[in-house]
């Protein structure tokens, strides 16, 4: 199974991805409507490495909800965006590790830590219907 | 039509309706001159005795309600409510979080127009209520002593939307290796805006900075949503 960064010495928790799942089916209900949509055959997610959320069971919770829908079936492709800092002391961006987001240290001035730029995304990009 | 396979653009964000309802409810507050303030914190961090150590001191200053957030019971609720404070016991029914659905259905359950401040008593857990914005004011959360001084490595999303960290059962520092310095460059590496507090609600050391931020805070709530047209 797939072990997401961060999750790594711990049992991840994951209850949160049935409510996330249920947002990702109905906004994608809601865009297939009056489109004349047989089905629905890839859905393309953006999600933050922030996030704790599991692929693997996304798309598990996503077909026990999306049964009986146009969306039944639907493969999920989910692109993972990196957690992108910026630097308190000299401004510049930079690419954090996850799994040492405590340890931050700015490749450009050696200041540690910073402001959160991206990473906590959820977002659907588009999908592939027939 | 036929089968040809057709792209269509959503460019939507999954968490909008979550993040629309909390903005109501941050807002409806506001009108109310009401603040909310989310607490979080692993099961077992203080929690609850942080809640009741804040009504004990606070009880004739602020008019204080707390609206309880457990997966299927109502402890919590209970021993609020018998210091005599207004409480709303929500069971998530098996979800890890609160979002901004349930706290409309708590705060709706209370009445808002005779209070100052709502505390809400998320779920213990340090992962799923840092996705779920509940259309609190300011995000607080506590970590205590015994949980070590790592969880910033562990848990980053919870410590980069908290506004403040209270560091609870300092009493235990001298039993522990626990580092506060590192943990203090840790979180503030991850959020450099967050305020940092050590409390012990068993001793009641540094409770007194608690209650002055908060003080500070539900004042200043007051006074913005007066000065407002």
């Amino acid at each position: 199974m797939a072990v997401s960064p961060g999750t790594t010495n711990r049992v991840p928790i994951r209850m949160h991805e049935l409510p996330i799942t249920e947002s990702i089916l109905r906004v994608v209900l809601r865009h297939a409507e009056g489109q004349n949509v047989r089905r629905v055959v890839t859905i393309r997610l953006r999600i933050g490495r922030l996030s704790d959320l599991e692929d693997e069971w996304i798309q598990r919770y996503f077909d026990y909800l999306s049964a009986g829908t146009v969306a039944e079936g639907a493969r999920l492709e989910i692109e993972r965006t990196p957690v992108v800092m910026r630097c308190s002391a000299c401004g510049a961006s930079y690419e954090a590790e996850t799994g040492r987001m405590g340890d931050l240290v700015c490749p450009a001035c050696g200041e540690r830590g910073g402001t959160l730029l991206s990473g906590r995304e959820y977002h659907v990009k588009e999908m592939e219907v027939q | 039509m036929g089968d040809e396979i057709r792209l269509i653009e959503v460019k939507e964000e999954i968490l909008s309706d979550n993040i629309r309802l909390a903005d109501n409810v941050r807002e409806g507050l506001r009108e109310k001159k009401t603040m909310l303030i989310n607490l979080m914190s692993s099961p077992g961090s203080g929690k609850t005795s942080l809640i009741l150590r804040t009504i004990e001191r606070l009880k004739d200053a602020v008019r204080l309600g707390v609206i309880e957030a457990d997966i299927d019971s109502t402890v919590d609720a209970e021993k609020v409510a018998a210091v005599g404070v207004p409480a709303v016991q929500l069971r998530t029914g098996g979800f890890c979080h609160l979002d901004a659905a349930m706290v409309t259905r708590g705060i709706e359950a209370m009445e808002t127009e005779t209070l100052d401040l709502i505390i809400i008593e998320n779920v213990g857990n340090l992962v799923c209520p840092a996705e779920f914005d509940t259309g609190a004011h300011r995000n607080v959360m506590i970590l205590s002593v015994p949980e070590g001084d790592d969880k910033p490595l562990k848990y980053p999303l919870m410590f980069s939307i908290c506004d403040l960290l209270l560091v609870n059962k300092i009493d235990y520092l001298s039993l522990s290796d626990f580092d506060m310095v590192a943990l203090r460059e840790r979180v503030t590496a991850l959020n450099p805006r967050i305020a940092i507090l050590e409390v012990s609600c068993t001793s009641g050391a540094g409770i007194e900075k608690w209650i002055d931020w908060l003080k500070g805070e539900v004042d200043a709530f007051a006074g913005v949503t007066a000065e407002a047209p």
